[in-house]
């Protein structure tokens, strides 16, 4: 059903380091260093939040042409 | 009563009224077909369908029960920050191929997608189904949230006065709804939004300056709570629950229909990938929403006599009215309460018209009234959606407000049940639909089952290994069970099939012996 180019398709791959940092709950389960009155823990998942924005919008900016012709 | 608050609240609850139906004449279109009312004619560009996502996603019993999570339970509350960034990821990678098949073969919902892919009415129906159920108490939910913010304005919290508000609300609700259909929610996110980012910053930024800094904040967090519970020699403890829920979470949020309905309401399937980028403001948002659930512990707002009664009533969940009660000036707590009534108006208006797409598409058209004409279809879902949320005033007014809470978490444990068959559906070829439906009552009763466990009142369940204990969200152990069998069952079909081929080959061969001697 999906026909992008397969060198295309493999920045999709990028999208899998912001799920792990998520999902690496013993290394930020910390309070320090604390940034702002906020404790490790905290700091490092909003962090995160907007670090897989960025990478998102770097996958979206290298996929979006091969998906132009097959979505229309 | 609270005069310039209630003021306050009473003129932005007509504003936004007004604007419902304003929002009929908005880009507009032929109401009297469905996917003009149900999807707003599939013409929300980027910053609409931002807007309508956000105010879908992010409703007011959220910014009422995820800050007091963190206020109850402490640092498992900040989930939402991991599902903010899987759910994102799974609808960049998943969604805009279903908007492309959806669009192409004009499906409305994604039953119509999973009818047509696995060619099965009853495949539909089922996940038409889980889809109408998982929505009803997320609206019952909703209008709580309503009664809790007009019972702190000064109305009473029980008797006929109670649920006055309750009726209004359902009201203008049903009408700007049934007449605007999605591009009455789609503009009254806009106005919502703008009030809920001003409410969540005037409270992060002013609130902590008056508990002296974040430093404090935190510091009222009691120890055990300011970090999960690490694993033990016997348990995986918090570790293994909150990984679960950031993945269970994530997964599910897009396949509630609301969420899918806004989705598919895309002008494109760029417009999807495109927001995936951008929706992580609102996640950052929510995020500080539920450190807010630390500002309430910090300035002990549960202890305050005032508040005592509101604690009695609702539970924890007060703790954030409570404390906006204690900080804010009385116009700008007006501000807040209206931002969080209205941010229970707009999704309760898209889970009306995506139960009542789901309904209308999958089971009316598909069962009851086949080949039914366009304008037949627009008006069986404007009734239903009338029918959708009557049912959720009558809940809430009838049952006990626990009830609400506990069937939304059961739904969440429900609808991650349909993932198999969208995603295979829309990346593979060979998995079959009986495997599909056998995996879905798997997940569905097992998930059930597991629910069982705690008697509804959490969706943790404990995995035993042996001798070790891995807590967890019971939707995803429900779904590796739904996947193993729909993969097991599928892959049986295929052999099967197979078999089958090679036996046929071996008679037609043997058939058409005599014949190929003759030719030679």
């Amino acid at each position: 059903m999906k026909s992008h180019k397969p060198t295309v398709g493999r920045w999709y791959w990028l999208l899998l380091i912001p799920c792990l940092a998520m999902l690496a709950i013993p290394f930020y389960n910390k309070v320090e260093p604390r940034l702002f009155g906020f404790p490790f823990f905290y700091w490092y998942q909003f962090l995160w939040v907007v670090l897989s924005s960025a990478i998102t919008a770097l996958v979206y900016s290298k996929v979006r042409k091969s998906h132009e012709e097959d979505e229309q | 009563m609270n005069w310039t608050a209630l003021a306050v609240f009473i003129f932005f609850f007509v504003l936004i009224a007004v604007l419902g139906f304003v929002a009929t004449h908005w880009r507009k279109g032929d109401l009297s077909e469905l996917h003009e009312w149900g999807l707003g004619g599939r013409r929300f560009g980027t910053i609409v369908t931002w807007f309508l996502l956000g105010g879908d996603l992010y409703t007011a019993y959220t910014f009422l029960a995820v800050p007091a999570l963190a206020f109850g339970l402490g640092a498992v509350g900040f989930f939402i920050l991991p599902v903010g960034v899987l759910n994102y990821i799974f609808v960049f990678c998943v969604f805009p191929a279903l908007w492309t098949v959806c669009k192409r073969r004009g499906h409305i919902t994604a039953a119509d997608f999973i009818r047509d892919r696995f060619d099965s009415r009853f495949l539909s129906l089922v996940m038409a189904l889980t889809g109408i159920l998982s929505t009803l108490p997320y609206i019952a939910l909703q209008l709580i949230g309503i009664q809790m913010v007009v019972g702190a304005l000064g109305f009473p919290m029980q008797g006929f006065w109670s649920e006055v508000p309750l009726f209004v609300a359902f009201l203008i609700l049903a009408v700007f709804t049934y007449t605007s259909g999605l591009r009455g929610p789609a503009m009254i996110s806009i106005v919502k939004d703008a009030l809920m980012y001003i409410t969540v910053i005037a409270a992060v930024i002013y609130i902590p300056m008056q508990l002296g800094g974040y430093g404090e904040v935190f510091g009222a967090v009691p120890l055990n709570k300011l970090l999960l519970t690490p694993p033990d020699a016997g348990s995986m403890n918090q570790f293994s629950l909150y990984a679960t829920m950031a993945i269970g979470s994530g997964i599910a949020v897009f396949l509630y229909p609301h969420a899918t309905t806004a989705l598919l309401s895309a002008a494109s399937a760029d417009t999807i990938r495109r927001n995936m980028v951008l929706l992580p403001i609102y996640a950052v948002v929510m995020g500080l929403m539920v450190t807010m659930g630390y500002m309430a512990l910090a300035s002990q707002v549960r202890d305050l006599p005032e508040y005592a009664e509101y604690f009695q009533h609702y539970g924890v969940n007060f703790a954030i009215p409570a404390m906006l009660m204690h900080f804010f000036p009385s116009w700008m707590l007006g501000l807040a309460f209206s931002a969080i009534a209205i941010s229970a108006l707009v999704p309760s208006s898209i889970m009306s018209i995506a139960a009542a797409n789901l309904f209308t598409r999958n089971v009316y058209r598909n069962y009851l009234h086949r080949e039914c004409e366009p304008a037949r279809e627009a008006h069986v879902a404007k009734l239903t959606s009338l029918v959708v949320k009557a049912g959720a005033l009558v809940f809430v007014i009838l049952l006990p407000l626990e009830y609400a809470a506990q069937m939304a978490l059961l739904a969440g444990v429900w609808i991650i049940q349909t993932s198999p068959g969208l995603v295979f559906g829309l990346f593979t070829r060979w998995v079959e639909r009986r495997g599909i439906l056998i995996g879905w009552v798997v997940g569905v009763v097992s998930g059930t089952w597991m629910m069982t466990t705690t008697h509804f009142t959490s969706s943790a369940f404990v995995l035993h290994v042996g001798d070790y204990l891995i807590p967890g969200y019971a939707a995803v152990y429900s779904l590796v069970l739904n996947l193993a069998v729909t993969v097991v069952v599928s892959g049986l079909m295929a052999l099967d099939r197979r078999r089958l081929h090679a036996a046929r080959a071996v008679a037609a061969n043997a058939l058409e012996m005599p014949v190929g001697v003759e030719s030679k």
